[in-house]
Parts: C-alpha cells; sequence; structure tokens
C-alpha cells in the first residue's frame, strides 16, 4: 500500500468522517483514496474543494458540528490553508491536515522534501498559536500517526498536522492496521448542532475587547504546556556510547539509520534522535543527551530549519554541525556517511 | 388584547449597533421572522461575516460561527456536508461575497450545496471605512475611487446574481431591496422562499438585497432610499433571477 493510500485508510479507520482536497503532487493517491473509499460511506462526506482555501474551511464547518474531519495537501497548497488553520486554531476546532512536502520555495518541485518545517512548527497562520506535528518515516507510522493525530486533536482541541514528503506518500511497504473503523463514526459532544431548544451558542473570536482576546491567547498557551509536558516522543537509536549523535526527522531520518548502522560496521560510535513530534520538540531529550554527546549533526532535506531547535535546546552547550539537501535532492545514505566520517575524525572523536 | 406586532421570539433583546439609516436592521428583523414563522430556529446554524454584520451573533438567537472573509460558502458547505439536518445560511455583504469570496460561492451554487446566502449589497466596504466594493456604481465616489469610480481604471460593477443565475446547482436567486415597506415584505418573502428551496433540497438559494449606507454614502436615510431607486435599481434590477422551486408566487 502506499503511504498515501495509508493515510486514508488509517484516517477511515479513526472515524473520519468528512475529507476535503484539492488535486496536488505527490498527495493525489490520499485525495482518491478518499474518493474512492469514504466518498460513498453512509453519513460521510468527500468534496473536492475549488480551491485549498476552501477545503480548510470546510473542514472548519464539518468540525465545528462535531464531525471527525481532514484535508490534506503538499507544500504550496499547505501555504494556503495557513488562513484556515489560524482559524480552526483560534476556536479551538480539532482537525487532521496532512502534508505531503515537496520542493520550495514557490512552486518548486514535486520531489520529497522537508522545507516545511518553520511552516509547520511555528504556525504558518497569523497570530499566537501552536499546531502538534507529528513526523512519521515510515508507512506504517503515516497509518499510527494518523489515527493519533485524530486522537489528540479531539483530545486538546488544536489542529494536527502530519508532516510526511513526496517520498513517505508515494512509497509502497506493508503495514498492519491496529484499528477497525467504528460503525458510525464519534460525534464530539461539545458539537455546534443548532440550539434544539436551548440557548443559542457562539463559535468566534472576534472581539473590540484585546483583554477578552489576551484571555482566550492565555487559555490556548495553558493548554500548549500540558500538550508539551505530556505529548512529546522522540526515538533513540545507537545513543548510550554515541561519541556524535545525529538529529533527523520523517524520511531524513530513515536514510541517516542506513548511513548510521554502516558508521557503527566501521567502529564509529554514532547514535541517533529522531524527533516524532516536531512541535512540540524534544528539547529536554537533546538536553540529556548533552550530558553524554558534545556532538550533533543535524541532517535536514532543507537549509537548517530544525536546526534551530536543536541550538535553541542547547542553548550554547555542545557542538552542532549541520548538513542539508533543500529543492527535493534525495541524499544516499552513503553521503550522509561520508558526512559523519568526516565530521568524526575532523573532532577526532574515538 | 390581540398583539399585532412584536419581536422575533429568534431576535435577540440587544439595541443594535449599527448606523442610522441602516439596512441591516431591517434585514436581521426580517430574517428571524421568516426563521421564527417557518420554526426552523432550533436546527439553524448562521454564518456572519467580518464586516459590519461580524456582531450578527449578539442579535441573532441562532447558532452561529464565524468565518473567514469570503469563506461562508465553504464553511456552510462543511457544516451542511457534515450535518445534513441543519438549516445554514451565510450572510455576507458585497465585499465578502462579490470579492474575496467569489470562488467559494461560485462553487458552492454550481455543487448545488443546500445553503442559503443573505447577500447585502450596499455597494461599498461598510465597516473598513467606504472603500470601493465590486459592486461600487460607475463614477460612485468611495474612500478609494475618490474621483468617482472609473471604468477604465477599476472596471465594471459585478453583478453577482446574473452569475449566479447561471449556476445549474442555484435552485432561487433573487434581487431585492430594502428601501420601502413594500419591498421589505418583498425581501422577506423571497428570504423565506430561500430557505424553502434549501428545506426541500432543491440546491443553492441565495437573497441579494440592495441596502442603505447612509454614512459610507453621505447622504441621509431618506436620501439613501431614494438612491437604491433612481440608481442602483438601473444598476442591479430587482426580480427573480432564477426560480426552480416551481411555487407559486402570492402576489
Amino acid at each position: 500500500m502506499t503511504g498515501n493510500a495509508a493515510v486514508g485508510e488509517a484516517a477511515i479507520r479513526a472515524g473520519c468522517q468528512c475529507y476535503f482536497g484539492y488535486p496536488i503532487t505527490p498527495q493525489n493517491e490520499l485525495t482518491e483514496y478518499m474518493a474512492t473509499h469514504l466518498g460513498r460511506k453512509e453519513g460521510c462526506s468527500f468534496v473536492q474543494a475549488e480551491s485549498e482555501i476552501s477545503a480548510i474551511n470546510m473542514v472548519y464547518g464539518a468540525s465545528l458540528t462535531g464531525a471527525r474531519a481532514m484535508t490534506s495537501s503538499s507544500s504550496p497548497g499547505i501555504s494556503l490553508k495557513q488562513e484556515g488553520i489560524s482559524y480552526l486554531a483560534a476556536c479551538e476546532l480539532p482537525a487532521v491536515i496532512v502534508n505531503m512536502s515537496r520542493g520550495g520555495p514557490g512552486l518548486g518541485s514535486i520531489s520529497a522534501a522537508q522545507s516545511d518545517y518553520f511552516q509547520s512548527t511555528r504556525g504558518g497562520g497569523h497570530g499566537d498559536y501552536r499546531t502538534i506535528v507529528l513526523a512519521p518515516s515510515s508507512v506504517q507510522e503515516l497509518a499510527d500517526f494518523t489515527h493519533r493525530a485524530f486522537d489528540l486533536s479531539d483530545k486538546y482541541r488544536i489542529p494536527v498536522i502530519v508532516l510526511g514528503d513526496g517520498m513517505l506518500g508515494q512509497m509502497m511497504e506493508p503495514l498492519e492496521f491496529k484499528h477497525k473503523a467504528p460503525d458510525v463514526p464519534p460525534i464530539r459532544e461539545d458539537a455546534l448542532r443548532g440550539a434544539n431548544g436551548g440557548p443559542s451558542r457562539v463559535i468566534k473570536t472576534f472581539t473590540s475587547n484585546p483583554s477578552e482576546l489576551e484571555e482566550i491567547n492565555w487559555s490556548l498557551f495553558r493548554r500548549y504546556k500540558l500538550i508539551k509536558r505530556d505529548e512529546t516522543t522522540c526515538e533513540t537509536f545507537l545513543v548510550e556510547d554515541a561519541q556524535l549523535v545525529v538529529v533527523a526527522f520523517g524520511i531524513a531520518a530513515r536514510i541517516a539509520k542506513g548511513a548510521i548502522k554502516n558508521a557503527r560496521a566501521e567502529g564509529l560510535k554514532v547514535g541517533m534522535l529522531r524527533p516524532t513530534t516536531l512541535w512540540p520538540f524534544p528539547s529536554e531529550k537533546v538536553q540529556e543527551l548533552a550530558k553524554s554527546t558534545k556532538h550533533f549533526l543535524v541532517f535536514e532535506m532543507n537549509m537548517g530549519q530544525m536546526l534551530e531547535d536543536v541550538q535553541l535546546a542547547l542553548g550554547g552547550t555542545g557542538e552542532v554541525q549541520f548538513y542539508g539537501r533543500p529543492g527535493g535532492v534525495i541524499p544516499t545514505p552513503s553521503e550522509v556517511l561520508r558526512v559523519i566520517s568526516r565530521l568524526y575524525y575532523q573532532k577526532g572523536l574515538k | 388584547m390581540r398583539k399585532v406586532f412584536t419581536r422575533p421570539k429568534s431576535l435577540k433583546r440587544t439595541p443594535y449597533h449599527y448606523c442610522p439609516g441602516c439596512g441591516h436592521s431591517v434585514i436581521h428583523r426580517i430574517l428571524m421572522e421568516v426563521i421564527d414563522e417557518m420554526k426552523i430556529r432550533d436546527r439553524t446554524i448562521g454564518i456572519p461575516p467580518p464586516g459590519c454584520s461580524v456582531f450578527a451573533h449578539h442579535y441573532f438567537d441562532v447558532d452561529m460561527v464565524e468565518s473567514a472573509h469570503g469563506r461562508g460558502a465553504a464553511v456552510g458547505t462543511g457544516i451542511k456536508r457534515a450535518f445534513p439536518d441543519a438549516i445554514v445560511f451565510t450572510y455576507q455583504g458585497d465585499g465578502d461575497l462579490a470579492a474575496i469570496g467569489t470562488a467559494e460561492t461560485i462553487h458552492a451554487a454550481n455543487r448545488g450545496e443546500r445553503i442559503t446566502a443573505i447577500f447585502v449589497n450596499n455597494a461599498v466596504y461598510g465597516m473598513t471605512g467606504g472603500q470601493m466594493a465590486p459592486t461600487t456604481l460607475l463614477n460612485q465616489r468611495t474612500t478609494t475611487t475618490p474621483y468617482g469610480r472609473d471604468l477604465k481604471i477599476e472596471g465594471h460593477p459585478i453583478k453577482m446574481s446574473e452569475i449566479l443565475g447561471l449556476m445549474d446547482g442555484a435552485a432561487y436567486v433573487e434581487r431585492t431591496a430594502v428601501n420601502s415597506p413594500a419591498n421589505i415584505r418583498k425581501t422577506k418573502k423571497a428570504i423565506r422562499k430561500a430557505f424553502q428551496a434549501q428545506i426541500d433540497d432543491l440546491g443553492f438559494s441565495v437573497v441579494e438585497i440592495l441596502s442603505p449606507c447612509p454614512t459610507n454614502w453621505r447622504m441621509g436615510p431618506l436620501e439613501s432610499w431614494q438612491w437604491i431607486d433612481e440608481e442602483m435599481t438601473k444598476v442591479f434590477p430587482l426580480g427573480v433571477v432564477k426560480d426552480v422551486t416551481g411555487a407559486r408566487d402570492a402576489d
């Protein structure tokens, strides 16, 4: 199954009721999967929207009625969704947004890249807000993280971004689905579904009173603090005795893992930290590793974006080097191994 | 004693913040009268725009949800698709529906989304201070057409009802005005038909309402009413543009 299709199937099994999308390569198999498998399902809806802007606003509409709703796109389309993501964050509405990212800036390329790290983790739209960002590195994880995205989104009432890339989306791998689709899609209890004899309600943020808006911001950030505490995740690989720790996420981590295995075969003590949540970023894990390792190599398929989070976490302790390939170029494990070896010997590590 | 005139139940007891002579207050009232009369208050979800009527939820006692500028029809689509039992209306101005939200509106109409747009056309951007709208008339002075709208520079006023009437998914399209008691009554009837088209599952419905903005037109309320008759209706003729409801006109 392709990664794109795996996301679709996992979403349906998570009880996704509505999917709204717009074609863009390299994520079209996901939109097509939803058209085929969700569109005609009882009580569910698929709309091919007229734009990414409309698609995210349809998600907003569906989400406020209590349905699990999602959209997907790739980098330029995700830029267009930022307005809607900001509104979802402001109105505390759950939504799952999948980005099978590609090379940028501009129309860029359709090849896999990781240049949307800033856009995803800093909240690419206007205002003070955060989105949870999950970073899978296999087709199995695409499915698992999609399911988790719906759960986290409902639990914290926050938009969740699954940040994949064109390679993950289009590669085929065997996988196992851990959940069965619910017979009836779940509806959130606090949904807006008409006053039904009771008092009417309103979902909004606009106010002419700055203190009221400030309180909304404070309340959002109190919740973000809980998310940081309870939902930060990462994977470590051979870090116990490592002299050099590679920090990489998503598909780049998979490439790095191959390089690290070969480095180990040559006797180099190299390990890896792979953040699986990019926001919240596992800063504490970086700090913990810095107690036993001085040297870090951040490897990304961009010009150095997660690099800043690693530097912030280290706060001047440790030495951070960077290796990146932007524009949709896919580095090979042997290329990364050369970078690792050069750095290892330059720094006189043993 | 028989009560012959009262506040609609679905209209909250909040004094309007609108300018004297503004059309919103009348439109708000008749919209809520229709919702009362059709007994749909309990399953109605309204979508106000950014603009003067951003605070419509202060007045409408139905569930309301804020939308980004121009995105009302897309938000409405999402609501209706996820929850088809809802009666969904957007309340949009000319900048909202006819400029930034053109794509959302045309495609929702073309898909035949079962939602109703209440489209208030006052030929200016009201809340931002009277700039040119897509519906501003030729030679009309606004803060961004200080010498009058010049067709060679700013183009022509856009006729949304005629455009939406071309959409096969549109079931009911009518342009009305609220500048006289007779026109107000016609507007109320049009709103009712538009909701009925939605309830009968026929498709997209829209009522374009020519509405006075004395403040930004720099006119008195009476002069504004006359200007609608004498100038606006020449460009935006009143009447039914499209009606596939098959309902008999009671007039």
